[in-house]
């Protein structure tokens, strides 16, 4: 796992490298400091010349300031490498789901993606800057407190030997009780807040069934769960705090008891009164800097997590690349399905496909018809290699699809997607995504081959109207259409509609086709969809079925042979159907 | 966002803090006194060791050049046995105000976030129709968060620093009042500077707040799309953009999280710097038998300078940490004063009187009310004059001149009359914003009507209690709910006290056993996120069968058969006419195909009905219906 992140780390080695030196030098100069003081105190006592004084005094503060210099450094390098680390992960994890076929894509929900992009980074780059910083410098202060009290108080720093790991253990009891604790607690405390979320997205139902005090009720008794829970592990954690200053209060009481004993018994030899004011000193960077490694070592395994679900993404490998010595020029909008049968993942034990056998020539237009489920769009996945498929091969232009340069197979097999999104940007900027070099006459053709530009031409700001997120200010039957203009810019040789005119009314929907058949007569064009009147004068029809083909033909073949076809025919044009058959 | 800045300010950040101390305090009467006491107990004693460490190195300086432990031995141990008392009370002390914090603290958020979800549950529709979800979302946890921040770490902190600060002023001042001078001036050189570096902090964590903001939008919009970016081989374009992006972050973190990181070493160095001032000022007024200035009175020696040096780092480690806490504190009455928005917010108002209940009919035809579940439902009417009237529950619904508007500028309906008679068919068409929904949502009183009147079994719906109305009209919606469970707690969710083959029998009806029975687990397969594993057609069909166990008299379908495909829908119909016979059934539907075979269909077109009438005489009209039917209108 640590391996994968690293690689991220790149140029921000430096920085990340030059923080714990910095950190180094600060801790050092900040356990001199005490020291000199000491002695300081020392002089005064012994009423020294004003000169030792401003010499003390002088040396100090540039030790101070060299304190401060290292330690605002480390500071400003350790941020520049851990943002940098972040943002090279961010940057990686992007790429690489770029990368992602739509099985991987299936495998994470867009929510966790997001989450993994954004809280999960946020909290590796704390982590991170901890392990830099605070993690370095911890050890080293408790190292060099230490040998600073050895040095300065002699036996009195045994002390340390005492309070070091009653504190250590004291935390890591602490840690051990509570860290299952809190993951516990998180998982339903998460719980908690979507259930809060379905309820305020479902208010309507709430409201409609009159649920609002069982909603009540069941929300109080979850609340009440994680708050049992939250106060429970608080409450072990709670004990560091008291734990600590046990420690503090009692290198206290023994420095002023043990220590003002040995000043006077050894008249100022084995210690002496600045030694003993810094030995407090000292020995309080040395608690507080277990505390401190105490609170790293939680936010860096809570952190792990999170790295975990990073590294999840970093190593997930796309399961369709394009081949080597790829095809790259497609011939022809021919389609080809030879004994085709599909499933989604390997553990799934239906196909989504099975056997599916189909010669499509260049330029015919093909229509797809069936129930929600029957694979429909499974089947039309196939042909841009979106998947691949589980037994069989699919051609395009007489070559397996497996065989092709994606890139060179997906700008000539153009699909608009039933779930189809326009980003935010304007009209302009949507449509040239299916050609970035497209002029505006060209945008203009397609929009008015896909019936697009009457309404287009009625926004007052025209081509350059703002397209707001998701599309959300266009209708759905405008969305489809400025979709299917955006598919037809790349002027591929097989284009598929994915029930990508279901909000379109049935007149648009015809003169849609229409012009697909005068202005773009050579293109293979397959078009799935719910209504049967848009598929009608396809040259071929398919019927499929949970998964294969249950017929294929013209509307009037299919009228007679394929019973499917004619219910889904009669449920659509006859009024009153269901009267009929009753 | 916008929600946020528009809401009236319930005041300044004193009376929110006042606010909030009071319900604390209501919470936790008595905890909450005992843990004060305590933290004032615990801060004040760890502020005191000074005095203890002047009279003991005062002690240690009389006898230290001739060794002579025994005279002073009983001074010193006596000193050192009260500070060690003293330390056991503030131990205790300490204890006990940590464990009852964590208590306070869980169990305030438990009552606020009880508080809140119970006033929003109170709340009318109109709330979460002009609120922001994600808004709200973020009230129960980003506010939520900050505010348990505050509560368990800020306020306690702020008390502590403040006690600690005002205790080792006395004692410095009860020292030396120059040497005070000297540290009070450190102090607002920190104080400067933590304004300086702490505002610039400031500044970009909130510009990092923003650009992550817009990293998240920007990601989520893009994984959103990212089949389409697939299909357009568009990833090397939509790597730049989030470059771009990126960068942008990464600049404003990175300064953001500079000057915090910068804050901490350069307050601990100026506390270095003044440490060694005090230490130098002290040799220097030493040397120079400089004349002291005191409460006490004392005069200048080395056990006045020895622990002045410890106050030195006790004052300036809490000014530290008081700047430290600010910013949160900050953030966290922000935070408070949002909740208590929610919290304020006014509740729905219901002012009817008539109620549903059970029913058992006499010979005579009167209705006579009974507590057992009858199957026969009547409306409880009590008059003015002391009289109780029973109407049977029918199921009739008619609509009187109805005008209508989300605001009082712009009415959306005007105008509307309508009838539907018990087992009747109504439906709706029209484009989207043509006032179908707001029929609907007036109809079961998610906002009431401007004007005209709505009669329901010929009682007013103004003098039905709204649960009651409710409970009578079951609603199928086009964005389908479905809430985290099995299958079957989400069918049983129309009717809490359904058994199982109620809801079987349910689902049936709505054509949705057939795929229960194959998912993995049948009705008991759990739900989460809405249903995620399921398809829209899928979530459609289960909350029609919730609509069919609650089996209410009259039933809303909003465009609830949308995502299911035709051949699908016919069997649904079919379940759904055998269900509605002698019921008032009104529907919304974008295919005509869906209301066709209804007993009245109207067309609606900016509010106003324009045409009313059966399928066939509409299509005789040759009218809007006519035309939408032939596809020569679009219905968008």
């Amino acid at each position: 796992m640590i391996k994968t992140l690293a690689k991220s780390i790149r140029e921000y080695k430096k920085p990340s490298l030059l923080t714990p030196v910095l950190v180094t030098g600060e801790v050092i100069m900040e356990c001199i400091i005490p020291f000199l003081i000491a002695n300081l105190v020392n002089e005064i006592k012994d009423g020294c010349s004003m000169q030792v004084l401003l010499g003390y005094g002088a040396v100090l503060i540039v030790m101070a300031a060299l304190s401060l210099t290292f330690g605002a450094l480390a500071g400003s390098a350790c941020a520049t490498a851990s943002c940098g680390f972040a943002r090279n992960l961010r940057k990686d994890m992007f790429y690489k789901i770029q990368g992602y076929s739509f099985e991987n894509i299936d495998r994470f929900s867009v929510s966790s993606l997001v989450t993994r992009l954004t809280t999960d980074i946020t909290n590796v780059q704390i982590a991170y800057m901890m392990i830099i910083r605070t993690a370095i410098r911890c050890p080293l202060m408790l190292i060099f407190s230490f040998t600073m009290g050895v040095i300065m108080g002699g036996k009195m720093a045994l002390i340390f030997l005492l309070t070091i790991p009653i504190l250590g253990l004291g935390l890591f009891f602490v840690i051990r009780k509570t860290m299952p604790l809190f993951r516990r607690v998180f998982k339903k405390y998460d719980a908690l807040n979507s259930s809060i979320q379905e309820n305020i997205r479902g208010m309507r139902v709430v409201k409609s069934y009159v649920r609002e005090d069982y909603e009540k009720k069941k929300f109080n008794a979850a609340a009440e769960d994680v708050r049992a829970d939250f106060t429970k592990a608080e409450r072990i954690l709670a004990i560091n705090n008291p734990l600590m200053q046990f420690c503090v209060y009692g290198v206290m009481v023994f420095v002023l008891a043990f220590g003002s004993y040995t000043v006077i018994t050894s008249r100022g030899l084995d210690l002496d009164v600045g030694q003993m004011s810094s030995l407090l000193t000292y020995s309080f960077q040395i608690l507080m800097s277990l505390m401190m490694l105490s609170m790293v070592f939680v936010m860096v395994t809570m952190a792990a997590e999170s790295a975990e679900r990073i590294v999840e993404v970093l190593s997930e490998e796309s399961t369709i690349q394009s081949p080597e010595n790829a095809v790259t020029t497609v011939r022809d909008g021919s389609i080809d399905f030879e004994n085709v049968s599909f499933r989604y993942s390997k553990r799934a034990t239906k196909m989504a496909l099975s056997n599916i056998n189909i010669h499509i020539r260049s330029g015919e237009i093909i229509g797809v018809i069936g129930g929600t489920g029957s694979s429909k769009s499974s089947l039309i996945q196939l042909i841009p290699r979106l998947y691949d498929t589980t037994v069989g091969h699919v051609k395009v232009g007489g070559v397996d699809v497996r065989d092709y340069d994606l890139t060179a197979l997906r700008n000539a097999v153009a699909v608009v997607l039933q779930k189809n999104e326009l980003f935010s940007g304007t009209i302009k900027e949507n449509l040239r995504w299916g050609n970035k070099d497209a002029t505006d006459e060209e945008l203009v053709e397609a929009c008015r081959l896909a019936q697009a530009d009457e309404f287009i031409q009625q926004f007052p700001y025209g081509y350059d109207t703002h397209i707001e997120q998701g599309g959300s200010n266009v209708s759905g039957g405008q969305k489809q259409r400025l979709c299917i203009a955006r598919a037809l810019l790349k002027k591929p040789k097989i284009l598929i509609l994915d029930d990508s005119t279901s909000a379109v009314d049935t007149r648009t929907d015809a003169l849609i086709r229409k012009a697909f058949r005068e202005f773009i007569p050579e293109t293979t064009k397959i078009i799935i969809a719910q209504r049967i009147a848009s598929v009608q004068d396809a040259d071929r029809i398919i019927v499929m079925d949970g998964g294969s083909i249950s017929a294929m033909g013209t509307h009037e073949e299919l009228m007679q042979s394929s019973e499917i076809y004619r219910e889904v025919y009669t449920s659509q044009n006859k009024v009153g159907g269901n009267s009929d058959e009753k | 966002m916008k929600n946020k800045s528009e809401k009236k300010s319930t005041g300044s950040r004193k009376t929110v803090l006042l606010r909030l101390i009071r319900m604390l305090f209501s919470f936790y009467p008595v905890l909450l006194p005992i843990t004060l006491l305590c933290i004032l107990l615990n801060a004040i004693i760890s502020s005191i060791p000074s005095i203890f460490m002047q009279n003991v190195i005062a002690a240690v300086e009389q006898s230290w050049q001739t060794g002579d432990w025994a005279s002073v031995s009983a001074d010193i141990l006596g000193l050192v046995v009260l500070l060690a008392i003293f330390y056991g009370l503030s131990l205790l002390a300490g204890f006990i105000y940590t464990q009852l914090m964590a208590v306070i603290t869980q169990g305030s958020l438990a009552k606020m976030r009880e508080k809140m979800f119970n006033g929003m549950q109170d709340l009318p529709i109109k709330y979460f129709d002009t609120h922001n979800h994600g808004d709200v979302m973020s009230y129960y946890t980003n506010d939520i968060d900050t505010l348990r921040q505050m509560i368990s770490q800020s306020m306690p902190q702020l008390i502590i620093s403040t006690v600690t600060v005002i205790t080792v002023l006395a004692i410095m001042l009860y020292y030396s009042l120059w040497m005070t001078l000297m540290v009070l001036l450190g102090v607002v050189f920190m104080i400067f500077v933590v304004r300086k570096i702490g505002g610039n902090s400031a500044r970009y964590f909130v510009r990092q707040q923003q650009a992550i903001g817009r990293t998240e939008g920007y990601v989520e919009e893009l994984m959103n799309g990212q089949k389409v970016v697939k299909v357009f081989c568009h990833e090397e374009e939509t790597k730049a953009d989030f470059d771009a992006i990126n960068d942008a972050l990464f600049a404003d973190a990175e300064k953001a999280n500079r000057y915090a990181n910068m804050l901490m070493p350069i307050l601990n160095n100026i506390g270095n710097v003044l440490y060694v001032f005090v230490a130098i000022m002290g040799g220097v007024f030493l040397l120079s038998h400089a004349q002291n200035v005191s409460i006490s009175g004392l005069a200048f020696s080395i056990s006045i300078v020895v622990p002045f040096l410890n106050m030195t780092k006790q004052f300036s480690g809490n000014i530290s940490q008081v700047s430290n806490q600010l910013n949160s504190v900050i953030m966290g009455l922000a935070g408070t004063q949002r909740i208590f928005d929610l919290i304020d917010e006014e509740p729905e108002v219901d002012e009817g009187y008539v109620t549903l209940v059970n029913a058992v009919e006499k010979a005579d035809g009167t209705l006579v009310e009974c507590e057992e579940r009858t199957n026969v439902w009547a409306w409880k009417h009590p008059h003015a004059d002391g009289t109780v009237t029973y109407t049977r529950l029918a199921g009739d619904v008619r609509m009187f001149n109805v005008d209508f508007g989300y605001t009082p500028e712009k009415t959306v309906l005007h105008d509307v009359s309508l009838y539907a008679k018990p087992g009747q068919k109504v439906a709706f068409v029209g484009s989207t914003g043509a006032g179908k929904t707001t029929i609907t949502n007036l109809i079961n009183r998610f906002y009431d009507i401007a004007d005209g009147k709505i009669r329901y079994d010929g009682i007013n719906i103004n003098k039905i209690k709204k649960a009651d109305l409710r409970r009578s009209l079951g609603m199928v919606l086009q964005d389908t709910n479905l809430f985290t469970g099995t299958v079957m707690d989400n069918i049983r969710y129309g009717r809490l006290d359904a058994c199982d083959e109620e809801c079987i029998a349910a689902a049936q009806l709505a054509g949705a056993h057939d795929f229960i029975t194959r998912l993995p687990q049948g009705y008991d397969t759990p739900l989460t996120g809405n249903g995620a594993n399921l398809s829209q057609g899928q979530r459609q069909l289960l909350s029609i069968a919730r609509a069919a166990v609650a089996d209410p008299p009259v039933m809303v379908l909003d465009e609830a058969t949308s995502s299911i495909d035709t051949r699908t829908e016919a069997i649904v119909q079919r379940g759904m006419d055998a269900l509605m016979t002698n019921r008032t059934v009104f529907v919304i539907a974008h295919r005509l195909s869906t209301v066709q075979n209804s007993d009245a269909i109207m067309v609606l077109d900016h509010g106003r009905i324009i045409e009313r009438g059966t399928h066939d005489e509409l299509i005789a009209r040759k009218g809007t219906y006519y035309r939408l039917y032939t596809g020569a209108l679009e219905l968008d």
